[in-house]
């Protein structure tokens, strides 16, 4: 309790820090990864194919290399300076938008394909369609998978740690700066996370009585 | 479903398909062209920062980097799934102690960051007297975190089987562990097969971790090999020759579980099930 007590001053802020970068990036990836899912199911096959290498190259690498090259390579290439907290908030979006998108898609599939016959029987066009009528129920019936995909991406801000950002994961290092117990100090990490992930999966059940669609 | 969306282009449609596929090339040429040129600019292509991969020393040491993140990965997969299937059977278990204890356990190391896990192996053993290397520490996580989404799995595999293969066993007379390794564990693992085979992929790329636990691995390596003044700092040509490394890797591995799902639809020798979704399946940590 002492360790907790004594260094309020960084838990506090740090899990702040923590919070923010989760909601920045998790409503940019729940943008960019809808986006995506909409390539991967344009009619322009062009369209489908950059959906799809985008997201097989990105599932198929490690994070901590996404990390590695926005804050160590990146600002080689001199294109837009990005502060550690940006660059992190970058890394975590064009990571997580990759699983979002192919959560999005398989709740595309979900939509009975007569709402879409309907659809395009009434004449609207394939944005109209997607945008008005497949989107806002596959994205309903896809509540769970989307909000296990945001929790993992809340224990992955971690990651930031050890890129100079100061959120939940760094306060060990100020610890053992303080000389302090590190195993105490990270239980109580582990603690705040599990109490988040506590708060999201609430919300998920929550959101999921009320958005769930009667088939 | 994707091709209910919409209706089957007419010659108009076409043209605008047509049209807006240029557009999308167009787009995405100049955003590679403007990133390649900044590459180009800064210096990146220069020979001098590939000169590196050239060395046999560096080559030599990049092996040896790429069988520590395999090392890990190999000892982490067969732990998480000895893990996952004792803590399986302790949630499926008849008394209700092992099902609360594996249910806990199960559920407290799913909550947990991978990487607060390692750092707790790595950092906060030592309080206790203990003094982990990079390397424990960082299978220990794997194992651990690994193993809590792996349970899951396998109990999804088994309660999704029909009922009717265990209540055939018992009527024959089984006890119940007969019934679950005779049985039920075989059509389970088979079934589940594509599905722990996206796990490892996972497993494979949360390796990456052990970089921030001072794990000499592949992108530990990358980012040492970056940071040298005598190959002039190549830290862009270095991240990119690993990317293409795990990626490499981690198709691989997605291929051998395209390919065994593909044989099972063929062949009729396993029971049908509806695989649920398990969660978190192909998040992941890293």
């Amino acid at each position: 309790m002492d360790v907790l007590l004594d260094n309020l001053d960084l838990y506090g802020p740090f899990f702040w820090t923590t919070i923010k970068l989760f909601l920045i990036s998790g409503v940019a990836s729940l943008i960019f990864g809808t986006f995506l899912a909409g390539l991967r199911v344009s009619p322009v096959p062009v369209f489908r194919a950059i959906g799809a290498t985008y997201v097989t190259l990105l599932r198929n690498t490690p994070l901590t290399l996404v990390f590695v090259f926005l804050v160590f390579a990146y600002p080689l290439l001199e294109i837009l300076e990005l502060s550690y907290f940006t660059a992190a908030a970058v890394a975590l979006t064009i990571y997580t938008s990759a699983f979002i998108c192919e959560v999005v898609r398989s709740g595309i599939n979900t939509v009975p394909v007569g709402q879409a016959e309907a659809a395009r029987a009434l004449g609207l066009t394939f944005s109209q369609i997607l945008g008005q009528i497949v989107l806002p129920q596959a994205i309903r019936s896809v509540v769970p998978p989307l909000m296990s995909t945001l929790i993992g991406m809340l224990k992955n801000t971690t990651i930031a740690a050890g890129f100079s950002v100061t959120e939940a994961g760094a306060i060990r290092q100020y610890l053992s700066e303080r000389g302090d117990n590190q195993l105490i100090g990270l239980l109580w990490v582990a603690l705040g996370f599990i109490i988040l992930v506590a708060i999201l999966s609430f919300a998920q059940r929550a959101l999921e009585r009320r958005w769930s669609v009667a088939r | 479903m994707s091709n209910v969306l919409f209706d089957v282009p007419g010659p108009k449609a076409r043209m605008r398909h047509r049209l807006m596929a240029v557009l999308g090339i167009v787009v995405v040429v100049a955003i590679l062209t403007y990133i390649v040129y900044r590459f180009y600019d800064s210096g990146q292509f220069t020979a001098r920062k590939w000169q590196w991969l050239q060395y046999a020393q560096v080559q030599r040491d990049l092996v040896t980097a790429l069988l520590a993140t395999v090392k890990a990965f190999a000892l982490g997969a067969v732990l998480a799934l000895v893990f996952g299937a004792i803590f399986a059977a302790g949630r499926l278990s008849d008394h209700a102690w092992a099902r609360g204890i594996s249910t806990f356990i199960v559920e407290f190391f799913r909550a947990i960051p991978l990487l607060i896990l390692m750092f707790l192996f790595y950092y906060g053993a030592p309080a206790l007297g203990v003094t982990l290397p990079p390397f424990a520490a960082v299978v220990l996580g794997l194992t651990l975190y690994n193993g809590s989404v792996l349970a899951e799995v396998f109990r999804a595999g088994i309660q999704a089987l029909p009922k009717g293969q265990s209540e055939a066993a018992y009527a024959l007379g089984m006890g119940k562990t007969q019934v679950m390794t005779l049985v039920l564990i075989p059509q389970a693992i088979r079934s589940m097969l594509p599905t722990i085979i996206s796990q490892l992929v996972v497993l494979l790329k949360d390796t990456a971790l052990g970089f921030l636990v001072t794990y000499p691995e592949l992108l530990y390596y990358a980012r040492y090999i970056g940071s040298q003044g005598a190959f002039s700092r190549p830290i862009v040509p270095s991240t990119i020759v690993v990317a293409a490394i795990y990626i490499a890797l981690c198709l691989l591995l997605t291929a051998l579980a395209n390919f065994i799902e593909r044989r099972q639809r063929r062949s009729k020798k396993h029971v049908e099930t509806e695989r649920p979704p398990a969660t978190e399946d192909v998040v992941g940590v890293a």
